[in-house]
């Protein structure tokens, strides 16, 4: 490994430090009762008797994974994606473009690759850029940045919002989509989305069979 | 093993998989007209063509280019490549340079896609790609001029 000490320039690092300072560390206010780290089985929620109860708080749990930062980031509701645990704006400056895949010169395959890649670069709050083969962004009208649950929640069941989608195959996306799976393989650096894809894909299958109800607020 | 071509010729490395492109193209190869500057993909010094599109070397792993085709500034040539050349050179558009060989790098790959680029889309494709030096204006001067020079 005695590439990783064979830096040339490394005088060059400080002509760059303005790119540096705008990577501000991760910190977003967690709410202490709120476990974020695990989602509760979609089983527990037999004991919620009134089924639109059970729907709504189904909804509400899968919601940790669906307001995460690492889902809201690439649905943003602006043409440039978020970064970072505290959502903010990407840098270097990156706009959607065609499909979602960046503008020509500066697409998201200009940086991201098909894996997550660990950096060797000296940078204390970047350990490794993000990577999937299908790395790109949300499309607008499935914005959810700055939406409440309720608001995304109903986004999901509008097939004119949530990309022609029947609920069951919003079940098998949510479940089984390689993109959204990255949520809980986020790459070092990098909070995963709480619980795992299985567990997901079962709150929202449960969601579904439930009636799809949508919390008020 | 990785097989790869780099400016037309064929190249293999046989490192550790994970070392990043920039690494084996100036410490390697040594061909050192590519810049490190951050190492993060935070300024676009290390930008080389990665079949035919911009690419960061320093968060490419030398695994990831199998077969692939890597053109750095030392290769990089046609028409778009000669426009800006004399373009910058008219201009004397670098300070230190430091940058310069991943701003041409972006300016070319962006010309090959968009022959006569407005300044939305110089915006859009250089964004990445920083001046400490801060020349950014004749940069965008330069790649009016060279998309001007390309015209019939
Ligand atoms: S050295 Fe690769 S983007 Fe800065
Ligand atoms: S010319 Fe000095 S960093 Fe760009």
């Amino acid at each position: 490994m005695n590439w990783k000490f064979a830096i040339t320039g490394v005088a060059a690092l400080c002509l760059f430090v303005g790119a540096g300072t705008l990577l501000s560390p991760a910190s977003v206010a967690q709410d202490a009762k709120t476990d974020t780290k695990t989602l509760k089985p979609a089983a527990s929620f037999q004991s919620i008797a009134n089924e639109r109860e059970r729907s709504v708080a189904l909804f509400q749990e899968a919601g940790k994974v669906i307001q995460h930062p690492r889902c809201v980031n690439c649905h943003p509701a602006t043409d440039r994606p978020l970064q970072g645990a505290n959502m903010h704006p990407h840098q270097p400056p990156v706009f959607r473009g065609d499909g979602g895949m960046g503008l020509p010169g500066m697409q998201c395959t200009t940086c991201h690759s098909a894996d997550n890649t660990p950096v060797v670069g000296q940078a204390d709050t970047i350990k490794s850029i993000p990577g999937n083969p299908a790395w790109h962004l949300a499309p607008i009208e499935m914005a959810w940045a700055g939406k409440s649950l309720a608001q995304i929640c109903q986004q999901i069941k509008d097939p004119a919002r949530n990309g022609g989608k029947t609920m069951d195959e919003i079940v098998e996306h949510m479940a089984h989509d390689e993109l959204v799976g990255w949520g809980w393989n986020p790459g070092a650096g990098r909070e995963p989305v709480p619980g795992t894809q299985a567990e997901f894909g079962e709150l929202i299958s449960a969601w579904v069979k439930s009636g799809a109800a949508c919390p008020a607020s | 093993m990785v097989t790869f071509t780099l400016n037309g010729q064929e190249r293999t490395f046989d490192g550790d998989p994970d070392t990043p492109l920039l690494w084996v193209i100036r410490d390697f190869e040594k061909l050192t007209g590519t810049k490190y500057g951050c190492g993060v993909a935070q300024c676009g010094a290390c930008t080389v063509h990665l079949d035919g599109m911009p690419r960061r070397s320093c968060v490419t792993p030398i695994a990831t280019i199998e077969g692939s085709e890597v053109v750095t500034i030392e290769g990089v040539s046609g028409t778009e490549a000669d426009a800006v050349k004399t373009a910058w050179t008219g201009l004397d558009v670098p300070q230190c340079g430091y940058c310069q060989s991943g701003q041409i790098m972006s300016a070319v790959a962006l010309l090959q896609m968009i022959p006569k680029p407005t300044d939305a889309d110089i915006d859009g494709a250089m964004a990445g790609n920083i001046c400490r030096c801060a020349t950014y204006h004749r940069i965008r001067a330069a790649i009016h001029n060279a998309a001007s020079s390309m015209e019939g």
